[in-house]
C-alpha cells in the first residue's frame, strides 16, 4: 500500500460515513506495493482481482454476498472478479455488530460511496493515462473503455495509477433504474464450500498444537463452584488439565473434544447453588403478572386514553422464556502470549469480543486480535461474548491455544433466553367498533438492563425498535414495566417484537371480532390515512403497512372461500423499520393447529438480493413457527430444565407448512429481512385458531 | 486406548482412541474431517451424518469400535470433485443459509436415493425429519432431493 493511498483511504473511511478512522488497516495481513486500497472495504490488485472486506459476520443471512453486491454495483465491477474477506475486529468501519437486521441498512451508504469513489478514481486513472477527456470514458464491468480510440483497461491494469489520485469526497450514486447488479437473485458466493465441508466454521477451525475444552458450569443460575475433585478426571486418557477457571466454572482440557467431555463427566463438583435455588418459572410469571400493577414508563402517548368513552375490551397475554439453539454450538479458539492474545470466533460482535477478553484476562484492547469465523447460526445467541471469553482465560491458565466447545446441553442450560414477558391490553371502542383508545402495559425484565447498559428514562433501548404502534389511533398509550429476573437474558431473533406483536396483533384481532369486522378491513380502516408515526427515532408509514398487508391478503385470496375446516388468520408488524404481514391457512385437528400454508410478505425498501430475501423470509417463518408453537424454556430449582432438541424441538420437515414469500418492489433505502418476518407469524396464527375455535389463545407457546 | 482400524472415503486408517469414542470426534479431531458436524451429541439433529457401508448413520452416537474394518463415506468424500448429483442440485437450488447441517441433510439425502431413487414427497419427509435445520430450508433440500430424483441437475 503506498503512503498516498493510506492517507486517502483514511479520508476516504470517513467520508465515507464509516466512522472515526483510528487507524490503519492492513486488512490482508501482507503488501501490494501496487494495490489500489482508496477505502477500507475495497482492494484491487494488478492481477485483476477485487477483493470487498465484510465487515459483517455471515451467519446464514447472506452478509457475504448482499454487502459486496452493493458495492460492486457502484464499483461497475465484473461479479465475476469479485473475492470477498472477513474484516475481524478493526476500528475501521464503526460498529461491526451483526444484529437489528441492521448489515444491509447500515452498509448500504458506505458501501456505495466506496464502490463509487473507486469507480471515479479508476475512470480519471484511465484519462490520464491516455491522455483523453474524462466524461469520454465509462466504468463497466470491471474495466474502462474510451469508446471513440476504442481502448479498454481491465480494473486491475489501472490500479496502481490509480493509487496515486486523489480520493473523491464528493460521488455521484446511481439511480435504481441503472442497477445491474442490486436487486438481482445473484447465487450466494458461500453455497458451494457449504456443500462439500469445506466452510470453515468457528468449530472447525484449528492453530497447530491446539486443545481442546470444556467447561463444567454451575447448574443453578448463579451458583458457584463450592469444591471439586478432579482425580477421576484426570485419569481419562487425553485429559491434560483441570482447573477452576471463574467462580462458576472449571475446565478440563484435553487432547480431543471426547476426552474432554468424558473428563466433565467423572469429575466430582459440590455446587454452591447460591440464591437462586429455588427459582422456577411459575413464581417468575406470577411476578411479571403483580408488575402489571405497577407503573410504568411511556413509550408511547397519543392523545388522553382516560378520555375515551365508550366499550372496553381488555385482555392479557404472556410469552415464556426462549432459547436460540443454532445448530452450531458455541466455541470460540484462543492463543495467549504473553501480553497479547488472538482469539479465532463466530461471532456476531467482534469488537465487544475484543473488549471483553481484553478485560477477562487484563490486556490491553489493542493487544486483542480477534478474527471472525462463519457462524452456524446465530440468531442473536453470537451477540454474546462468553465463548471467546472462556477460551481466552483457558488459554491463559494452559499457557497454550485452546478451543473450548460446548455441548448442546451446554448451550440450551448456560444461554442468554428470550426474556418472558406480560401484557395488559385494552381498548374503548365507539359506537361503529373503532377504536377511540388503545393501551398497551409491556411488563418484561430488560436485557441491556441486565447487562448494566439500562436505557435513558428507564426505557429498554431495544424497545425503541420493537414496540411500535404501527396504527393511528385517536388515543393511545404504550407503558414499559421493567423486571428484575436472575435468568440471563440475551437478544434472540427479532427480540421484543416478537413478543409486542404477538399481544397488539392478537388483541387488533379481538377488537376487530368485538365490532363484528373482518379483521383484514378492521386493520386497513385504522391505516386508511396516510400518515407518518413517528416513534422514538423511527417514522412508520401507515401506506406502507397497508401495502405488506394488501399484498398478503391479495397472494393468499383473502376474500375467496377456503376449503370446508380450514380458515384465515392475519396480522402485521413493523420491526428494525421493515414492514411485514402474514396470513395463515390452517384447520384444527384433535385440538391442535395444522398449518397449510403461510403468506409472507414484505417491505424492506430496495431489496439487494430476491434469492436471499426469499431464503430470510422463508426460514423466518419456519423458526417463527417452533416459536409460536412449541418454544419454552423453563426453570425449576433454579436450573434449565431443557436440555437438547428432543425437549425444545425445533420443527422438522415433515411439519412444515408451505411458505409463499412476497416483497413490495421499492425504491427506498433498504433496510434488514432477518428479523421482520417473525412476529407477525404468532398472532396470524392464534388469530385463525379463533376463526376455526372461537376461542382465543393468549399465551405462547400454543402447544403449551 | 485401542488401535482401530477402518476405511474413510476409501483411504485405510489407523486410529487410536478410547474404544467407545463417538465416530464423530475421530473423524474431527483426529482425522481433521471436519464437515461432519456436531449438533446435539444424542442422534437427534443429524448433523452428524455418515455413510458406515452406505447407511446413514449418527456419527455422535456410533462407538468407533463399531466400524472397526468397515467402509465410512463423509461429506468430503461423498463425491471426487463436490459434483455428487445432490451437491450439484443444492447449489441450483441454493439451499444452504448457515449451512452447518447441509454436510448431514446431504448425506442423509444422498442414503435415500441411493436406497430409493424416486422417493415420494412423503418418503423424502420420512427420511429427513430426522435432520433439523434451525435456518428452515427444508422447502429447498425437498426440492433439490427432488430435483435429483427427477433426474434434474444444475440449473
Amino acid at each position: 500500500m503506498s503512503p498516498v493511498s493510506r492517507r486517502d483511504f483514511i479520508v476516504a473511511g470517513a467520508a465515507a460515513g464509516a466512522g472515526l478512522v483510528i487507524g490503519v488497516y492492513l486488512p490482508h495481513g501482507r503488501k501490494h506495493s501496487h494495490a489500489f486500497s482508496p477505502n477500507a472495504y475495497l482492494k484491487i490488485t494488478p492481477d485483476n482481482q477485487v477483493t470487498v472486506v465484510v465487515a459483517r459476520s455471515e451467519m446464514g443471512q447472506g452478509v457475504r454476498t448482499s454487502l459486496p453486491m452493493i458495492l460492486a454495483e457502484e464499483l461497475e465491477a465484473d461479479w465475476k472478479q469479485i473475492q470477498i474477506e472477513q474484516a475481524g475486529a478493526s476500528t475501521l468501519f464503526g460498529d461491526q455488530t451483526t444484529g437489528g437486521s441492521a448489515s444491509v441498512r447500515t452498509c448500504w451508504d458506505p458501501m456505495r460511496k466506496a464502490g463509487a469513489a473507486a469507480r471515479e478514481m479508476l475512470i480519471s486513472a484511465a484519462a490520464l493515462h491516455w491522455g483523453v477527456a474524462r466524461a469520454s470514458c465509462k466504468a463497466e464491468n470491471g474495466a474502462v473503455t474510451h469508446a471513440t480510440s476504442n481502448r479498454r483497461a481491465s480494473y486491475g491494469e489501472l490500479a496502481a495509477k490509480a493509487a496515486r489520485l486523489p480520493v473523491p469526497t464528493d460521488v455521484v450514486l446511481k439511480t435504481a433504474k441503472d442497477y445491474k447488479i442490486v436487486g438481482k437473485p445473484i447465487p450466494r458466493l458461500d453455497t458451494p464450500a457449504k456443500v462439500n465441508g469445506s466452510a470453515g466454521y468457528g468449530i472447525d477451525f484449528r492453530v497447530p498444537n491446539m486443545k481442546y475444552a470444556v467447561l463444567a458450569r454451575c447448574p443453578v443460575i448463579g451458583g458457584k463452584v463450592g469444591s471439586f475433585d478432579d482425580k477421576e478426571a484426570r485419569k481419562v486418557e487425553g485429559v491434560s488439565y483441570v482447573g477452576k477457571l471463574t467462580d462458576s466454572s472449571i475446565a478440563v482440557v484435553a487432547d480431543n473434544v471426547w476426552s474432554a467431555i468424558e473428563g466433565r463427566r467423572v469429575l466430582q463438583v459440590t455446587w454452591d447453588e447460591g440464591p437462586n435455588k429455588d427459582l422456577n418459572t411459575a413464581a417468575i410469571m406470577q411476578s411479571l403478572r403483580e408488575a402489571a400493577e405497577k407503573k410504568g414508563v411511556p413509550l408511547y402517548t397519543v392523545g388522553d386514553v382516560k378520555k375515551a368513552a365508550g366499550r372496553r375490551i381488555e385482555a392479557a397475554y404472556e410469552l415464556p422464556f426462549m432459547a436460540h439453539a443454532p445448530m452450531e454450538p458455541g466455541n470460540a479458539t484462543a492463543h495467549v502470549e504473553g501480553s497479547k492474545c488472538e482469539v479465532w470466533a463466530p461471532t456476531q460482535v467482534p469488537q465487544d469480543v475484543r473488549d471483553s477478553v481484553a478485560t477477562a484476562i487484563g490486556l490491553d484492547p489493542d493487544n486483542v486480535k480477534v478474527n471472525v469465523l462463519l457462524i452456524g447460526g446465530g440468531f442473536g445467541r453470537r451477540l454474546e461474548h462468553d465463548y471467546a471469553v472462556e477460551a481466552a482465560q483457558v488459554s491463559k491458565a494452559i499457557n497454550g491455544p485452546v478451543k473450548v466447545v460446548w455441548t448442546r446441553e451446554d448451550d440450551m442450560r448456560n444461554s442468554t433466553y428470550r426474556p418472558a414477558s406480560y401484557h395488559n391490553l385494552s381498548a374503548v371502542l365507539d359506537g361503529q367498533g373503532w377504536p377511540v383508545a388503545f393501551t398497551h402495559d409491556l411488563v418484561a425484565p430488560s436485557i441491556s438492563g441486565q447487562k448494566g447498559q439500562p436505557g435513558e428514562g428507564g426505557v429498554d433501548p431495544d424497545l425503541k425498535d420493537e414496540a411500535a404502534l404501527v396504527y393511528s389511533f385517536p388515543s393511545a398509550q404504550v407503558e414499559y414495566i421493567q423486571t428484575e429476573t436472575p435468568v440471563p437474558l440475551g437478544w434472540m431473533r427479532s427480540v421484543y417484537a416478537l413478543q409486542v406483536a404477538f399481544a397488539n396483533e392478537c388483541f387488533i384481532d379481538e377488537l376487530a371480532a368485538a365490532a363484528g369486522k373482518d379483521p383484514l378491513a378492521y386493520r386497513m380502516h385504522l391505516l386508511a390515512k396516510d400518515e407518518d408515526i413517528k416513534y422514538f427515532d423511527a417514522t412508520w408509514r401507515t401506506a406502507r403497512m397497508r401495502g405488506v398487508l394488501q399484498l398478503a391478503a391479495d397472494k393468499v385470496g383473502w376474500d375467496k372461500p377456503l376449503p370446508a375446516g380450514q380458515f384465515h388468520g392475519i396480522a402485521c408488524f413493523g420491526c428494525f423499520s421493515t414492514y411485514a404481514a402474514e396470513v395463515v391457512e390452517l384447520s384444527m385437528e384433535q385440538g391442535q393447529p395444522r398449518i397449510h400454508r403461510v403468506v409472507a410478505a414484505i417491505d424492506c425498501g430496495q431489496v439487494i438480493n430476491p434469492n436471499i430475501l426469499q431464503q430470510q423470509m422463508q426460514g423466518g417463518v419456519i423458526y417463527g413457527l417452533a416459536n409460536a408453537l412449541r418454544a419454552k424454556i423453563t426453570i425449576e430449582k433454579g436450573r434449565v430444565v431443557q436440555g437438547n432438541f428432543d425437549d425444545y424441538a425445533p420443527l422438522r420437515m415433515n411439519e412444515i407448512p408451505a411458505v409463499e414469500a412476497y416483497f413490495v418492489e421499492s425504491t427506498e433505502a433498504p433496510t434488514g429481512a432477518g428479523e421482520p418476518p417473525i412476529p407477525p407469524l404468532a398472532p396470524a396464527i392464534c388469530n385463525a385458531m379463533y376463526a376455526a375455535t372461537k376461542k382465543r389463545v393468549r399465551a405462547l407457546p400454543i402447544l403449551g | 486406548m485401542a488401535e482401530i482400524s477402518f476405511r474413510v472415503n476409501g483411504s485405510e486408517r489407523k486410529v487410536r482412541a478410547l474404544p467407545e469414542t463417538p465416530l464423530l470426534w475421530v473423524l474431527r479431531d483426529t482425522l481433521q474431517l471436519t464437515g461432519t458436524k456436531f449438533g446435539c451429541g444424542a442422534g437427534l439433529c443429524g448433523a452428524c451424518t455418515v455413510h458406515v457401508e452406505g447407511a446413514a448413520t449418527r456419527s455422535c452416537s456410533t462407538p468407533v469400535s463399531q466400524v472397526a474394518g468397515k467402509n465410512i463415506t463423509t461429506i468430503e468424500g461423498l463425491s471426487a470433485n463436490g459434483e455428487h448429483p445432490l451437491q450439484v442440485a443444492w447449489i441450483a437450488e441454493e439451499v444452504p443459509q448457515c449451512g452447518y447441517c447441509q454436510s448431514g441433510q446431504i448425506m442423509a439425502a444422498a442414503a435415500l436415493l441411493a436406497k430409493t431413487a424416486h422417493p415420494t414427497d412423503e418418503q423424502i419427509n420420512s427420511v429427513m425429519s430426522a435432520n433439523l435445520c434451525r435456518c428452515g430450508t427444508y422447502e429447498r433440500i425437498r426440492r433439490a432431493i427432488q430435483r435429483v430424483a427427477q433426474g434434474g441437475g444444475a440449473r
